[in-house]
């Protein structure tokens, strides 16, 4: 029966893509294999239900189409049936939650040895802040951006004189520590994404948003914008780079202060430098 | 005859109130324009909805151009391609498959499978319609104002739909508004409608638990849809407020093109929640009468009864109300307060439940009948393969942490195409191959039929199915181009490429079908009354197509449920709702 065969391949065709197709994600960088394993337990169940229903389809349309003098059963109900499917769902549906929600619960439990940097998102580009010497961020707000305060910085709030400020380049991360990146936009919509991170979150204008990971792996690592964002949303762009401790400290050195970088203040450390002549 | 709960005999009780007479037409233009007759309603419904449906599937194609075929069509810029996504994203969930299930089927079978004679406010329903309609226009009318229409996305998110980096800012946006307010009125006028009409204006004998399912399905959708839509409502209002008045209900103190606003302390979550509260239930508004038709379908071509009717209808209540409680599974990646996720996560994977025992009891009622492979079977059962695939596809995105690294990649785009628009669409088509005799008198040429349905339903799987890979490899949405990045390998861009030619193919496949439906009018085979020898009431009129008020002299009176298919010891293999029962069954009826 062509119909029931073709249903049929249509969920081995399925299965067999799922297993051979070469469209896979990506090698995994940051702690999140959690979220990974999730998934292969939800494919491993879904799979399952799917081809299972299917086939058990595609069986009736072989077994019980029509013929010259069938006549179909009178069934109206059958309670036990209904019950057990219903149980049996429920316990699907318990297997792929529960780990789900425990793995959710180490994805919104940050820990305690986490550095805190900041991702700031604007049409359409990027710009991340590292705490300097003192370990913390400082104070910003959308109402302090110029253009030679372009993060919005607290010029008055001493946390912030040292922070790294890095405009229109690429992000450095330390293999191996833990870090909370918190998310923030001066403008609409943004969501700091990198495939290999698992982790992302949105970035909404006028809130601070968190995500946390611990980079597993070296490498350089494209960053995208995954909530629409206006006519460039495809255009907004940037690199993280992994980087061993060595070439991490390495690069931090080269960064600039925002102390550093503000007009005022670049007079008197350039004086500061020249001995004061 | 075997003794069954559902075919008890019961006293019929006598009408508690006399009809009312109908509005009866007086010329051309108010029996066919300005009618009042819920038939003539519904198909002014249909082809509003499927004409402006037709332009979305255009859209459709200038995507997949620009995704297959990047840099290849000069005519297509980013701007062009974000008001393409966001218009044809609208059409289709609003414009076309709300409009269609509930103004189109509703409004046809509601009266005809409740057994009335009419709407119960049948001068609201044509108000319905012609503000429908006006919405409509105004909607395609951004094709044409400067700047042309959004770009904003179907969601609409703010702060980006109403600042001037996105496409559409002057006017599209605030036409689309205007347009959903309008949208909303009507759909008020003929929702109200639908409800107290299968509360108020059932026929003797046809109890809530007779229903057929297509109208248990359409009427729970209207109920959730009145309870959901003013959500919207409010939504479009305060967003239309903040872009015209410059207030700031979700607009907070934010950088427009290196300036600083003049907005502030508002909430860009807020509407996310408003919109969801709506998004949700409305992904079920379009499902559940898909639901219901669907099963009917079924039943009526594998000449069974829908097998557990009662645990059906209570499937259909279920999900109703808690569409209501999982809204922010929308919202997993939005910023908002990070423990909602638990609540949500269980809510949503509890919605798998009663949507997988709808599922179970399609597949058994195929279970020992004898299956017609009619063109509506071949649709029915190409709904529950691509329903199934894209509600378990579900399973990933409700579960919370798996939604973050699947959320806003093609792997959501895939499943909500496969879950609410090939499955529904596979209900609609099947729907119109099984009710367009009753509507015209005709019969859809069945060749042509099974060409349109083997090419949909085949193509539209190749189409879904390979795209959640690409979610899954990461391939983000809403990309005019993906450009040069590192993770995604050529192979994807043959994929891309694939799916547009794929897509093509299924897009003018239809022109098959729309051939179809203006051939068979005029040349199709005559149907008669009840081509499919189906049980329910619209089948047993005395005209076909129906005339002016239905039932000829005297409403039906129902004796017995919905799904009276193969009943033992009956002669034929199906026994109408209006048939009474036989004398010696009376007796056992009235012993017992």
């Amino acid at each position: 029966m062509a119909v029931a065969l073709i249903l049929l391949l249509v969920a081995i065709g399925s299965v067999l893509f799922h297993i051979y197709s070469p469209w896979w994600w990506t090698p995994i960088a940051t702690n999140w294999e959690y979220i990974d394993h999730t998934i292969n337990i939800t494919f491993w169940i879904t799979g399952f239900v799917f081809v299972a229903v299917i086939a058990f389809m595609a069986y009736c349309v072989l077994r019980f189409h029509h013929k010259e003098g069938r006549r179909a059963d009178y069934n109206p109900e059958n309670k036990r049936l209904e019950w057990w499917l219903s149980v049996g769902t429920g316990i699907g549906v318990a297997a792929m939650l529960a780990p789900g929600l425990v793995v959710w619960h180490q994805f919104v439990t940050v820990p305690a040895d986490a550095t805190e940097i900041e991702v700031m998102g604007q049409q359409w580009q990027w710009s991340f802040r590292l705490p300097g010497k003192d370990g913390r961020l400082g104070t910003s707000d959308v109402r302090n951006i110029s253009t030679d305060n372009p993060m919005g910085l607290n010029r008055d709030d001493p946390h912030a004189q040292d922070d790294v400020v890095i405009e229109n380049g690429d992000l450095h991360l330390q293999l191996g520590k833990p870090v909370k990146v918190l998310l923030r936009s001066v403008d609409v919509l943004h969501d700091f994404y990198v495939p290999e991170f698992r982790a992302k979150m949105d970035m909404v204008p006028g809130m601070v948003t968190y995500f946390w990971i611990k980079p597993i792996r070296t490498g350089t690592f494209d960053v995208l914008c995954a909530e629409l964002c206006g006519a460039a949303h495809y255009q907004m762009r940037a690199k993280v780079i992994i980087d061993e401790e060595r070439e991490y400290h390495a690069w931090l050195e080269q960064q600039k202060t925002f102390a550093e970088l503000s007009p005022g203040n670049a007079v008197v450390k350039a004086t500061y430098q020249s001995g004061g002549k | 005859m075997v003794d069954v709960p559902y075919d008890g005999i019961t006293g019929i009780p006598p009408a508690e109130v006399p009809e009312v007479e109908l509005y009866h037409p007086k010329s051309w233009w108010t029996r066919y324009v300005f009618s009042q007759d819920a038939k003539v309603i519904a198909i002014q419904y249909s082809l509003t909805a499927s004409a402006i449906g037709l332009v979305a599937l255009v859209l459709s194609w200038l995507m997949r151009l620009q995704l297959g075929f990047p840099g290849t069509f000069s005519f297509i810029d980013a701007n062009q391609y974000l008001q393409f996504i966001t218009m044809h994203g609208m059409i289709m969930v609003i414009y076309l498959l709300t409009a269609l299930f509930l103004g189109g089927f509703g409004n046809y079978l509601i009266p005809l499978m409740v057994g009335a004679r009419d709407m119960v406010f049948p001068y609201v329903n044509m108000l319905s319609y012609w503000i429908y309609l006006l919405a409509v226009l105004v909607l395609a009318s951004t094709f044409f104002v400067p700047g042309g229409p959004t770009g904003a996305g179907w969601t609409l998110y703010p702060p980006q739909a109403i600042l001037s980096g996105t496409p559409g800012q002057d006017w599209g946006i605030i036409l689309m508004m205007s347009s959903l307010i309008l949208f909303i009125i009507g759909f008020t006028m003929g929702g109200l409608n639908y409800v107290v009409t299968v509360l108020q204006a059932r026929t003797r004998g046809m109890t809530l638990m007779r229903l057929p399912l297509t109208v248990w399905g359409i009427f729970t959708a209207t109920v959730m849809a009145l309870l959901a839509f003013p959500a919207l409502f409010v939504a479009s209002v305060m967003l239309l407020l903040d872009r015209l008045l410059g207030t700031s209900f979700f607009m907070p103190s934010l950088v427009e093109m290196g300036t600083l606003s003049k907005y502030g302390g508002g909430s860009p979550l807020l509407f996310q929640h408003l919109f969801w509260f709506f998004g949700h239930p409305e992904v079920y508004i379009v499902a559940l009468p898909a639901f219901g038709i669907v099963s009917d379908l079924i039943s009526t071509h594998a000449r069974k009864n829908i097998f557990g009717y009662r645990m059906m209808v209570w499937a259909i209540v279920a999900i109703g109300a808690l569409s209501f409680i999982v809204w922010a599974h929308h919202m997993y990646v939005s910023g908002m307060f990070p423990q909602f996720g638990y609540f949500f996560a269980t809510t949503t994977l509890i919605i798998a439940i009663p949507t997988a025992i709808k599922v179970y009891n399609w597949v058994l009622t195929l279970w020992r009948g004898d299956i017609h492979l009619r063109v509506p079977m071949l649709f029915a059962l190409g709904f529950i393969i691509t329903f199934v695939n894209g509600g378990l596809t579900g399973l990933f995105l409700g579960n919370v942490v798996v939604d973050v690294p699947l959320s806003d990649t093609m792997f959501v785009v895939a499943h909500f195409h496969m879950v609410m628009g090939v499955a529904p669409i596979m209900v609609v088509l099947g729907a119109i191959y099984h009710w367009y005799p009753k509507v015209t008198g005709r019969m859809l040429n069945d060749v042509l039929g099974k060409f349109h349905f083997w090419v949909t339903f085949l193509g539209a799987y190749l189409i879904f199915f390979p795209m959640h890979y690409l979610g899954l490899l990461g391939v983000p949405r809403r990309y005019f181009e993906l450009g040069d990045t590192s993770f995604i390998p050529p192979s994807a861009h043959s994929l891309n490429a694939f799916i547009s030619v794929v897509a093509l193919t299924v897009g003018f496949s239809q022109m098959v079908f729309l051939f179809n439906l203006a051939w068979s009018l005029f040349k199709g085979e005559a149907s008669g009354g009840n081509p499919w020898q189906a049980t329910t009431l619209e089948w047993q009129t005395p005209e076909t197509p129906p005339g002016h008020g239905n039932w000829g002299k005297e409403l039906p009176v129902v004796y017995r449920w919905a799904y009276d298919y193969s009943v033992p010891g009956a002669a034929e293999d199906f026994i109408p709702q209006n048939q009474p029962p036989r004398a010696t069954q009376l007796v056992q009826g009235a012993a017992s």
